[in-house]
């Protein structure tokens, strides 16, 4: 028996920075704001520590019941906070790299107006992040998964005077109601098929129940997995996450790197015993995966805007952790998740390094020649960049030839071919790392002799390295970033894959596990270190040995050039098919037909109707007693000459 | 000898015809007060006729009420008319009607 963990502190504490922050903090000094929001989520951080120390003397899966929520009939839910080893990842990676989000926010967001309404949202972030981890049950999970969008929703329009980013905010926020509506429907049903939505209940009613096989779990887990790919930006949702990037780049590093965009993987490892039943939704799962994967990283290869590369290769990135989970690889997509939240969140912040140092300059082409100006950000980019490209030994390196070697290696109908795009998509991914690396650091300066400034930052001097507040967590994370896959080093290669070892109470898939050779593991690592290799070699060759070529293929293959500058062109696509009709439906039929034809003329006529009638009637007012005496034994001769003569037997007294 | 009940129906028709036509014609706001408590009377006089006539006491006790409100009228309808008085110094009816729009 252990004794309490006090879980609910862990979110709660960061709620109350956010009350403190939000209340009061236009009012208090800047310092004083920085110092409520980085306790505010030390303290969670220091207790996931203390958690981990006293690991050893716990029984996992461990509950918290902290009241009773809702009880209606027989539905019954509850306050009630989880922690096995999954959620222990989890808090690790939200906590940690959060709190080293919000030191570095401290040195980025020094300069900017709002800065306290900054730091109330990323602790109201964190609140709703560690509810959606901690939560037992669908309904709390669900609380902090809207809350996370909301958070989000308020950190993408946080320069709100700019109309884009009022509108990716909006955009992001829509996009995701969609998905939630999969993740309500999906309650739905399991409240009607389970009467509950503790996690524990039904999963052990599952576990009772082996002849429970697709079906209703697919319809489930479909649902579950349109939740997902809201939250995860995966196909077809994906379109808010690049436009996300109108947040500030340290809320693109926490939000829509590290944490919030990964709370779709977290989900479907959380669930994964109603996935298991389903083989048709893990195959969906994989598919939506690896096309995410392979798509998101063609757009990338192309684009000039420094965050929005890295947006993709998020989008990217998150593909494969979806891949991972599709061929019931769950505890690969957790890896990958845990490593990508390093790397990653080392880049966005880098790239708000290189942003910063450049006065509010995004745009690719217009930067260059980096390296020895700011070469602590130079440094500790390139750890991420190799990491994100899976150079051994690099974090990515792991966590990615895992989910490769899961997908080479599942029985699954689709492996191969998933592995296979997953393959591709390394290369690619490489190409365009390399590429922003070359372009950003490389070369000679393209910086035209104004920088204009459209970031807010008032001090635009010339390049400059940023403070070390900002790059303290950079040298942390590319630490992270270096030593992060150490932890999944696959037997085939001398390591004990202790993260799999460790998830497997929690993640290991119903069923046999497939298990290939450590010969076939090591020939899929070295092809896929081929792959990234050429990658990086093309990269190499185009941006930094002859910088006139990339113009020269974009000439040859403007076809295909144009369709991956323009995304696509599904934002068109979307927008053409979904956008403008439901808002000529909203315009013509609801707003047009509805609201000013029935609903203000209904009133209208109703109003002038009660006039017209009042106007006639108010001449029997006539102010003079008698008359209304008259009327009144008027109407009474009348009534006694009815009864009298009997008018029909409906006027029986 | 038993008066028949027709009797006293007809005597009180009569004198609710007489109040209802008194407060119809009637300027004097006292005048008219006066037919109402005539056309109570009327009533009341039904009353006593058919509780004597079934051996009802209830009819009876309901003429004491029809007094009771008639009496509480008669004092807040007094009152009334004082002030009205006092205010516009007529008990025309006829130029009391400030409450036409």
């Amino acid at each position: 028996m252990t004794s309490s963990l006090h879980l609910w502190l862990i979110p709660l504490v960061p709620f109350a920075g956010f009350l403190v922050n939000g209340l009061l903090g236009r009012r208090l000094p800047k310092w004083l704001v920085t110092t409520v929001a980085w306790v505010a989520t030390l303290i969670p951080f220091l207790q996931v520590l203390n958690i981990v120390l006293h690991y050893s003397s716990l029984t996992l899966p461990y509950t918290e019941n902290v009241g009773t929520w809702i009880t209606a009939g027989g539905f019954h839910a509850d306050f009630a906070f989880a922690f096995d080893q999954l959620t222990l990842i989890m808090l690790l990676v939200v906590t940690g790299v959060g709190f080293l989000i919000h030191l570095y926010s401290a040195g980025y967001m020094a300069h900017e107006e709002g800065y306290w309404r900054f730091f109330a949202y990323l602790n109201l972030f964190m609140f709703f992040m560690l509810t959606l981890v901690l939560a037992e049950n669908f309904l709390l999970m669900f609380v902090g998964w809207e809350g996370v969008g909301l958070a989000s929703y308020l950190l993408i329009g946080f320069y709100f005077t700019r109309d884009s980013a009022a509108k990716a905010g909006i955009k992001a926020f829509v996009v995701n109601r969609i998905g939630d509506f999969g993740f309500l429907l999906a309650m739905f049903l399991l409240i009607a098929h389970f009467g509950t939505l503790s996690f524990g209940q039904i999963f052990t009613q599952v576990a009772q129940h082996p002849e429970l096989q697709g079906g209703f779990l697919t319809a489930v887990a479909l649902f579950l997995i349109l939740g997902a790919t809201g939250k995860s930006a995966q196909i077809p949702l994906y379109v808010w996450l690049p436009d996300a990037m109108e947040g500030p780049t340290p809320v693109s590093a926490l939000i829509h790197a590290a944490t919030m965009v990964t709370a779709g993987v977290y989900m479907v490892a959380r669930t994964h015993l109603i996935f298991d039943r389903s083989p048709f939704a893990l195959t969906t799962l994989a598919i939506i995966g690896a096309a995410t994967a392979l798509f998101a990283a063609t757009i990338g290869l192309v684009q000039t805007d420094i965050k929005r590369v890295l947006a993709y290769s998020t989008v990217s990135q998150l593909g494969y952790m979806f891949l991972a989970c599709g061929v019931a690889a769950y505890s690969s997509g957790i890896f990958h998740l845990l490593t990508h939240a390093f790397f990653k969140a080392l880049l966005f912040l880098g790239a708000g390094s290189v942003i910063h140092s450049l006065s509010g300059e995004q745009d690719m082409r217009v930067m260059g020649g980096l390296r020895k100006k700011i070469p602590i950000t130079f440094w500790t980019m390139t750890m991420a960049v190799l990491a994100i490209c899976g150079i051994p030994p690099f974090a990515g390196f792991f966590s990615k030839d895992e989910i490769l070697y899961q997908a080479f290696v599942s029985p699954g109908p689709v492996g191969k071919i998933v592995w296979f795009v997953g393959l591709f998509t390394a290369g690619l991914t490489a190409f365009y790392m390399f590429r922003l690396w070359y372009l950003t650091f490389f070369g000679e300066s393209r910086a035209p002799e104004t920088t204009h400034d459209d970031h807010g930052h008032e001090h635009a001097h010339g390049v400059h390295e940023s403070p070390w507040i900002m790059l303290g967590p950079l040298v942390i994370l590319a630490i992270l970033s270096v030593i992060g896959g150490w932890v999944g080093v696959p037997e085939a290669m001398g390591g004990h894959a202790e993260i799999t070892h460790f998830l497997a109470p929690v993640t290991q898939p119903v069923g046999e596990a497939a298990e290939g050779s450590n010969s076939q593991e090591l020939l899929l690592a070295a092809v896929s270190v081929a792959c990234v290799a050429i990658g990086w070699f093309l990269a190499h060759l185009m941006y930094f040995a002859k910088p006139e070529l990339p113009a020269q293929l974009a000439a040859k293959v403007r076809g295909l050039y144009t369709l991956l500058l323009h995304k696509y062109w599904v934002d068109e696509l979307y927008g053409a098919l979904i956008v403008t009709p439901i808002l000529l439906l909203s315009r013509y039929v609801l707003k047009g037909l509805l609201d000013t034809g029935v609903i203000t003329g209904g009133g209208l006529v109703l109003g002038y109707s009660a006039q017209g009638i009042g106007s006639l009637v108010q001449r029997i007012q006539s102010g003079n007693i008698r008359s209304y005496a008259g009327w009144l034994a008027i109407g009474a001769a009348a009534l006694l000459l009815l009864t009298y003569f009997g008018f029909g037997t409906h006027l029986s007294f | 000898m038993v008066v028949p009940i027709a009797y006293y129906l007809v005597l009180s028709a009569i004198l609710f015809s007489i109040g209802v036509a008194a407060f119809l014609m009637k300027r004097n706001i006292i005048t008219i007060f006066m037919s109402i408590e005539l056309m109570l009377n009327a009533v009341n006089l039904t009353f006593v006729a058919f509780a004597h006539r079934w051996h009802q006491v209830s009819g009876q006790i309901f003429v004491f009420f029809v007094m009771v409100v008639a009496a509480a009228e008669a004092a807040v309808g007094l009152a009334i008319i004082i002030a009205l008085f006092r205010t516009r110094s007529t008990l025309n009816v006829d130029q009391v009607d400030l409450m036409k729009l």
